[in-house]
């Protein structure tokens, strides 16, 4: 009976500590948006909408297509404003493995991509920061180029990477 | 294309929907310096709008430019007048169908979106009488514009308030149900696309906005959206309703789209006008193709992605337009 008892507790024990680590994990994956004043200057200026990959064309219709032929499974969004001025969208998609990553960031590349040490692997341009880190794609655009913009944006996108 | 001919003998019977008056009245304003059987297609260049956000003044002077080189009137209050929508439409509602599925960015801009509303209202249009519209709030958003059903103003609202309608349209390829804002709102609509790079259709401009219409465009992307996009164009309410298309080339993404990617965007400043939605498309096509090979990149049709629906949407079955050079006068000014 006593053995029993212990029994009990101990699977108690280890399944609340199963649980919270499954909890701590899925949170750390499933909310890579920094909140406001995370990273200096910026404002998380919407909630966080999320696309499972047959929903995805709803967002962004013909470009949904690329994403689920590289394996996305699903797509979070959030929109963020620097300085109460420059407006900006963080897109993260969720990719079934690496690869896929990889395979979106490369096929987006142009020659004047600038490389850029964050995650697997990085590209700037003026007014937008794409990078990825294992499974996730992140793609950070600003609707406008401003003289402080691409320094805000890598700002940014290390506040992202470090949510990952 | 339907001829003047059977436009009339289908505004005498009754058979023709009011976009289609639109277009007679639009036909035979433009007689006099419209080429016998071409297609009119103008494009509008202002290069002083620069880069950034477009000038409303300039961008409404603009319309004014391209609407009266359109019709051939002098004056911008003729020209809109002779389109014929306060004779036609007076009690009737036009609708303008923008395209903000882009995001912010690259949606139909807002400063044309008021242009051509306020050019409506001059011609006599009331304004609860016009309705500008996307498939959604996100959408129309993005192009700038705040919802609104008040009937005493200019409304704007999509397909996520009107819902659409139960009964499925088919033709070809195409199965889907139509927007009740098209079906039940609008007499008439006038397409308001933004030339863009499509990653799948090639160019995404005149025939593709129609993808904004309907519950499920996803369904119509297979085969590069060939011949979804002509098959859908076919369907009557589309066929009919759209009376001509003004078409945002103010800024564009030449690679990369349909999204905003600010690495690939160019601002070609133009308009592109024409009641002829497979003209309207080559012609962007060709603006949008120069682009690419001046940027290094090879033209659609080299990357694999022609945009073969225009040419499917001119053929015998289709007839919704011409895209041979010989048969459209292009204006460009």
């Amino acid at each position: 009976m006593l053995l029993s008892r212990r029994w009990i507790v101990m699977t108690a024990v280890l399944a609340i500590a199963a649980a919270t680590a499954g909890t701590g994990c899925k949170k750390s994956k499933s909310n890579p948006f920094p909140a406001s004043g995370a990273v200096a200057g910026w404002e998380k200026s919407s909630e966080t909408r999320t696309f499972a990959a047959k929903d995805l064309w709803q967002y962004i219709d013909g470009d949904a297509e690329q994403y689920i032929s590289a394996g996305v499974v699903s797509t979070s969004t959030s929109d963020y404003k620097y300085k109460g001025q420059l407006e900006a969208v963080v897109d993260v998609y969720t990719m079934g493995d690496s690869a896929g990553a990889k395979k979106i960031l490369e096929t987006g590349q142009t020659p004047d991509a600038k490389s850029v040490q964050l995650g697997d692997a990085c590209v700037a341009y003026g007014q937008s920061v794409i990078f990825r880190k294992g499974p996730y794609l992140v793609r950070i655009v600003a609707y406008e180029a401003t003289p402080d913009g691409p320094q805000a944006l890598l700002a940014l996108a290390h506040g992202v990477e470090s949510k990952l | 294309m339907k001829d003047r001919r059977e436009f009339l003998k289908g505004a005498a019977t009754g058979a023709v929907l009011l976009g289609s008056q639109g277009k007679l009245a639009l036909a035979g304003m433009m007689a006099p310096r419209q080429e016998k059987g071409k297609s009119r297609v103008v494009v509008a260049r202002d290069a002083g709008l620069g880069a950034g956000a477009p000038d409303e003044k300039r961008v409404l002077d603009l319309l004014d430019h391209a609407i009266t080189t359109y019709t051939g009137r002098a004056k911008p209050s003729e020209a809109w007048n002779s389109v014929g929508f306060p004779h036609i439409h007076k009690n009737h509602v036009v609708g303008l169908k923008v395209n903000g599925l882009g995001g912010r960015g690259i949606s139909t801009h807002a400063v044309l979106i008021q242009a051509i509303c306020e050019r409506l209202q001059q011609a006599g249009v009331s304004a609860g009488n016009i309705v500008v519209w996307d498939r959604n709030a996100r959408d129309l958003g993005a192009c700038g514009m705040k919802i609104s059903t008040d009937p005493s103003k200019v409304r704007c609202y999509g397909s996520d308030v009107a819902g659409y309608e139960e009964q499925q349209e088919a033709w070809g390829v195409a199965r889907i149900r139509l927007s009740k804002i098209l079906t039940r709102e609008c007499a008439v609509v006038i397409n308001v696309p933004i030339l863009k790079d499509h990653e799948m259709a090639g160019l995404t401009f005149a025939m593709k906005n129609m993808y904004g219409v309907v519950d499920r465009p996803d369904s119509l992307h297979a085969n590069n959206c060939n011949p979804a996009v002509a098959d859908l164009n076919c369907i009557p309410m589309i066929r009919e309703k759209i009376c001509i298309t003004i078409g945002d080339a103010l800024s564009s993404v030449y690679q990369g789209g349909p999204g905003f990617h600010p690495e690939r965007l160019w601002y070609p400043n133009a308009l592109i006008v024409g009641e002829d939605r497979v003209a309207v498309d080559h012609t962007a096509l060709q603006m949008l193709d120069r682009k690419r090979v001046q940027a290094g990149l090879p033209t659609l049709a080299a990357a694999g992605r022609a945009s073969r629906y225009i040419e499917v949407a001119a053929d015998t079955q289709h007839n919704l337009g011409v895209n041979d050079p010989k048969r459209i006068q292009l204006l460009e000014v």
